[in-house]
């Protein structure tokens, strides 16, 4: 059985490697039984997708000019 | 058209600066590629046929100009030194038990609406925060490959790095930005154990 650390690893693998048959079976049949597992794997398709978004300039641009220290503001302050 | 309103090419070379600098990690470097990248745009105002828009168009430029930029950093800088100090497991193992299982606390929830999400700029200050907030060689090969499109073979001989290592890199990145997107965008007002 494995556990979810290895679970998300081949998740995450699977989007640059084929994975080997025995690898495929094993990550299914975790994914049957673990909830957060499964909604890792769809939000690696969610982080690719922003990502890409991201990259191409396709985002609404900024209500007003950042400040120049927004990108080391620190992710957990509370919005 | 757009290069040459100055309000808009303002805004449009604000928000290129901002993802040069998180990719290089270096205000100098941005700076010079944003730079490079005008000019080009400029200097092709007629290879734009009008069909993408201009902002998608001149970002594909500027990834260019960034892949440039890393690769020739890649050959002068010895990349696993950078390495080393982020290649530190505690970050991982602290979102899963010793048994590798989740902990309740961070295992994923529901995301709400990323759609809708990506409408919003606040969504995008925080992906760029979050993104910043990973330790700098995550980043740098989640960025290759997710921002600039370099398959992972190439990313190994930029950065002379094996196969394994890239795949366990883009799995602690991915497991990071997830996390801290979570946390301070997707699981607003929402009960964290549903």
């Amino acid at each position: 059985m494995l556990s979810c650390k290895d679970a998300t690893r081949l998740c995450s693998d699977a989007l640059e490697r084929e994975l080997s048959l025995r690898e495929r079976l094993a990550l299914r049949m975790h994914l049957a039984m673990c909830a957060g597992c499964t909604r890792f794997e769809d939000q690696l398709a969610v982080l690719r997708a922003l990502s890409r978004r991201w990259s191409e300039g396709r985002v609404p641009p900024a209500a007003e000019p950042p400040p120049d220290s927004a990108g080391s503001s620190s992710p957990g302050d509370e919005r | 058209m757009l290069l040459n309103n100055d309000a808009a090419l303002a805004d449009l070379r604000r928000d290129m600066l901002r993802f040069a600098r998180l990719q290089l990690r270096d205000a100098d470097l941005a700076e010079d590629a944003v730079q490079e990248a005008m000019a080009a745009a400029c200097a092709q105002q007629d290879r734009f046929d009008g069909r993408a828009e201009l902002r998608t168009w001149v970002f594909a430029i500027l990834r260019n100009k960034l892949v440039d930029q890393l690769r020739r950093r890649g050959r002068s800088e010895n990349f696993s030194t950078v390495l080393a100090p982020d290649f530190d497991d505690a970050a991982v193992d602290a979102l899963f038990r010793a048994n590798g299982h989740w902990r309740p606390e961070n295992r994923p929830a529901a995301w709400a609406d990323p759609e809708a999400a990506a409408t919003q700029s606040a969504f995008w200050r925080i992906f760029e925060a979050c993104l910043d907030h990973l330790p700098e060689s995550l980043a740098r090969v989640f960025m290759m490959r997710e921002m600039l499109g370099l398959e992972t073979a190439e990313i190994c001989t930029e950065l002379a790095i094996s196969k394994g290592n890239c795949h366990v890199m883009l799995h602690r990145a991915r497991l990071g930005l997830r996390t801290c997107l979570e946390k301070n965008w997707f699981s607003h007002g929402e009960c964290p154990t549903c």
